[in-house]
Formats: structure tokens, C-alpha cells, sequence
């Protein structure tokens, strides 16, 4: 379970993070939608202990890690993986060595062991045979499918999303979504998901949550919060035609 | 105007304060383990290898001019067999480790600061983070030590070529006395003036390596931010090395 408490973060003299209060439920694929700006990205970054809070307390379990450093940080981090925008791929590395890395790095993994753990994940995100090429060399829902990869090598307990569909066209990102959604059922990860695929998320999200200057306005399961009275919230969700029913009902 | 002045000579110190923070960190990180061997390979073959064609290059030329001007100048006073201590000392004192360096600097360093800056906008250091590797350690020491041990050794390079240089010209083509220019430099050059090489080169190495990457991994997230690392990087380093010059050698002469 991971839970911000009155968490607040000024960025550059503006403040972004309010007083946000959040519990993120174990297992369950929570979406957070919010307007450009508003700071969900910063929301997530939270969760990892990228950014820490000026006020505020950040609990992954039973650790509160808004203050924590070095490798006491690093032991919570080994708990999460983190699908960024870009899919944030290391240029000099192939796809291959991408998806080894973690491994490599931190379990030190040698041989066959990686080459079969490596595979497998690439098989499972549709891309077997791939593993050869560069991210230069990729289009972006591949870019994409590759940070994926990379993010389930470590089979972690909590996976952080960070708009996975962004810049893709409706295809793909519906492919991302339903990769990401079979991942999920799969490997029964927690799963925090920043998104701007309204109404698609509805279909997908156990939860969702809606960060409105600077706090949680509203979060709720999926099914019950398309039904809010909140006009606000009603037109922004609906901006973009109808919603679909609840994504724990069409899973 | 005094409280802009203030908060400038404020914010000078700070940032003056997170480079050393910065640079002792990453050496802190160097001792944990692993040990990132074969990234400081890597890094000792882009820093170093890499640079040797330019560094070659730059030195033959120095050593030439060294020579051209030198042999003309002493002529006067009849002292052309002078012409090898002369560019000898101008080597190994002042002229190799500055512009080794400097091109160190502008081909390596510019580079590697744009390299970690693209890496900063790209979030690939904070998907380090994620990953509980520490960018510091996986990164930047590597960098380090490569500054460390390469820039010493195109130091090394540069010093010798220049010296051919020079004999090439002042004895091959102007007609000087061969013997006497490699003679010249077995009496002037004294081991304190190689030590005092070799002490610069390693200084300016860590000058190299911890002003490009610092200016790297704090660039902001834009491409115009990128670009003003860069220049900031190429800029900061260059003066430091002369600055850094003039002191050490006012501390060894």
C-alpha cells in the first residue's frame, strides 16, 4: 500500500503538491487523471522517493520514505519499477542489454539466466526477435514496449506508470493499455498509472483519482466515479465523448 | 545594487558548495562497491584514446611554431643550440598540460556534459534512480577517475610529440644542430619540471571531468538548457585550467 499524507511540494516558486491525501490500493491498477500542469507526474515521482515532499509524509507499507536517503531509499526502490513518458531507455544500450540491465546490475545475473529472463519478458511484450536494436531504432509504442519490458524483469511489487501513452497514436495506445492491463492481471502488481486517455482509462482502472489544484478531488472506483455529481469533474471526463462503464466490470 | 550583489556572491557559494558536494560524493560512491571497472575502461577510451588524433595533432604544431620562433630569436644572440631546453620546458612545464587540457576540454568534456545532460532530460538518471542504482556511482565516478588517469597521459603524449615537433623544424628543416637540441634538453629538464607536469595534468583532469559532468547532471529540462550546460561546461573549465595554472605554478617555481 502506498499513502501520501498532506503532502505539499512548490516547484520553482509555484506550488504544485497542496496537501495531497492518497491511498493507493495493494494489487489494484489505480489511474490518476488530472489537467496539464497539475502535477501528477510530480505526484508519482513522490511515490519513488524521486522528489521528496516539503510537508508531508509518503508511506510505501509500513515505511515512511519522504526523508529517507542513499541505500536505506534504495531498499524501498527495489520495490517498484517506473514505465516513464519517454520510456526513458539508455540510447548507448540495445534493447537487449536495456531489459538486462536491472539484472545485471542489481541481482548480478550472469549468462543464460539473464539471456532466458530477458527473452521471456520481450516475448511477453510483443517484442521477440527485437532485442538486437537500439531505441534510436524504435518507433515510439516499441519505445514503449521496451521500457515495459524492463519494467517487469524485476517482477517488482509496484509498478509506476507515467503517461504510457503519450505521443502514440489511438491503435497503439490502445495496445499499451491492454498490454498493460494483461501485465497487471498477470503478474498482480500494484499499479499507479498518470493519464490523459480519458475515457479509455474508465475501461482499464480498478480506481481513479482526480488531482485538482493541488489535491485529490475525488478518487473513487472507476464504475462509481464517472456517476459523480462534481460538474467540474463531470465535464472534464466527458470532454472527450461518452465514458465507458467500469473497467473492473469490462476486465 | 548591493542586495543583487548579495544574492549573487549568495548564490556563487551555493553553487560553489554543491560542486564539492557534488565531487565528494561521487569519489564516496567510488568506494562502495562493485566497482565499476569496465565503465572507467570506457570512459578511459572516450576521454582518452579518442582525444589522442587532436591531441597529437595540436602538439606537433605547438611544437613547431615552438621551434620556428624560438629559432629565430635565439640566432640573435648565437644561441640556437638553447633551441631544445627552450621548447622542452614550454612543454612539459606550461604548454602541454594547458592545452592538452583544453583540448580535452572542448573535444571529451563538451561532449560528456551534453551526454549526461541528454540523459537528465530524457529521465534516463532518474530511471537510474528508480532502479536503486546510484547515478553518482554509475555515471559520474567513472567519468572521474577517467579524467584522472587519461588527461596525464595525452599530457604525456603532447609532450613528446611537441618536443619532435620542434626538432623537426628547428633541426630538419631550419638546419640546427641535432645533438645539441636533444643535449640541451638532457641538462635543462629537471625532474621537478616532469613532477610539476604531471601534478598539473592530474589536477586539470579532475577539473575537466568534475566541471562537464557537474554542468551535465544539474542541466535544466530543455534543449536551450542543454545548450547553456554545455557552453557553461566548455567555459567554466577553460578558465578554471588557467586559473589553476598560474597558481600551481606560482606554487612550484
Amino acid at each position: 500500500m502506498i499513502k501520501l499524507v498532506g503532502v505539499e511540494k512548490t516547484l520553482g516558486g509555484q506550488p504544485v503538491l497542496q496537501g495531497v491525501d492518497i491511498t493507493i490500493p495493494t494489487g489494484k491498477l489505480t489511474t490518476v487523471i488530472g489537467k496539464s500542469g497539475e502535477g501528477k507526474s510530480v505526484l508519482l515521482k513522490h511515490m519513488i522517493g524521486l522528489l521528496q515532499p516539503d510537508r508531508g509524509q509518503v508511506w510505501v507499507g509500513d515505511v515512511e520514505i519522504s526523508r529517507l536517503k542513499g541505500r536505506a531509499l534504495n531498499d524501498v526502490r527495489k520495490r517498484f519499477a517506473m514505465l516513464f513518458q519517454g520510456a526513458a531507455l539508455f540510447d548507448s544500450l540495445s534493447v537487449f542489454e536495456n531489459v538486462a540491465f536491472p539484472l545485471r546490475e542489481k541481482l548480478r545475473m550472469k549468462g543464460m539466466e539473464v539471456t532466458r529472463r530477458v527473452e521471456e519478458k520481450l516475448e511477453q511484450v510483443g517484442l521477440e526477435g527485437m532485442g538486437h536494436k537500439f531505441p534510436a531504432e524504435l518507433s515510439g509504442g516499441m519505445k514503449k514496449r521496451a521500457g515495459l519490458a524492463r519494467a517487469l524483469v524485476m517482477e517488482p511489487e509496484i509498478i509506476l506508470f507515467d503517461e504510457p501513452t503519450t505521443g502514440l497514436d489511438p491503435l497503439m495506445a490502445k495496445s499499451i493499455h491492454d498490454l498493460i492491463v494483461a501485465m497487471h492481471q498477470r503478474f498482480k502488481f500494484t499499479a499507479v498509472m498518470v493519464s490523459h486517455e480519458i475515457p479509455e482509462i474508465f475501461a482499464i482502472s480498478d480506481w481513479v483519482a482526480m488531482l485538482r489544484k493541488g489535491k485529490i478531488a475525488l478518487m473513487a472506483p472507476a464504475a462509481e466515479f464517472v456517476k459523480t455529481t462534481d460538474r467540474e469533474i463531470q465535464e472534464f471526463i466527458s470532454v472527450s465523448g461518452p465514458v465507458a462503464l467500469s473497467g473492473t466490470a469490462s476486465r | 545594487m548591493v542586495e543583487r550583489l548579495g544574492a549573487w556572491a549568495i548564490a556563487l557559494i551555493q553553487e560553489m558548495g554543491r560542486m564539492l558536494l557534488f565531487v565528494l560524493s561521487s569519489f564516496a560512491w567510488l568506494t562502495r562497491p562493485p566497482l565499476r571497472f569496465v565503465q572507467i575502461v570506457k570512459q578511459l577510451h572516450f576521454i582518452g584514446y579518442k582525444s589522442t588524433f587532436v591531441v597529437v595533432l595540436t602538439a606537433g604544431f605547438t611544437g613547431m611554431v615552438l621551434a620556428l620562433q624560438g629559432y629565430y630569436t635565439l640566432r640573435k644572440f648565437g644561441s640556437e643550440g638553447l633551441l631544445g631546453s627552450a621548447v622542452a620546458l614550454s612543454m612539459i612545464r606550461e604548454l602541454g598540460p594547458v592545452l592538452a587540457a583544453l583540448m580535452v576540454t572542448a573535444r571529451a568534456g563538451s561532449a560528456m556534459t551534453a551526454e549526461i545532460g541528454i540523459m537528465r532530460i530524457t529521465e534516463q538518471i532518474d530511471a537510474l534512480d528508480t532502479m536503486a542504482i546510484n547515478p553518482l556511482q554509475y555515471l559520474i565516478a567513472p567519468k572521474l577517475v577517467a579524467g584522472l588517469i587519461g588527461v596525464p597521459l595525452l599530457v604525456a603524449i603532447f609532450d613528446v610529440v611537441g618536443i619532435y615537433g620542434g626538432y623537426l623544424v628547428g633541426v630538419e628543416l631550419l638546419g640546427g644542430n641535432g645533438g645539441a637540441y636533444w643535449n640541451s634538453i638532457e641538462s635543462a629538464v629537471d625532474w621537478k619540471d616532469v613532477y610539476g607536469g604531471i601534478l598539473k595534468s592530474i589536477s586539470f583532469g579532475l577539473i575537466v571531468s568534475w566541471v562537464c559532468c557537474y554542468k551535465g547532471f544539474f542541466t535544466r529540462h530543455s534543449a536551450e538548457g542543454l545548450g547553456r550546460a554545455t557552453t557553461e561546461a566548455v567555459v567554466l573549465s577553460s578558465v578554471l585550467i588557467l586559473v589553476w595554472d598560474y597558481f600551481l605554478t606560482s606554487v612550484l617555481l
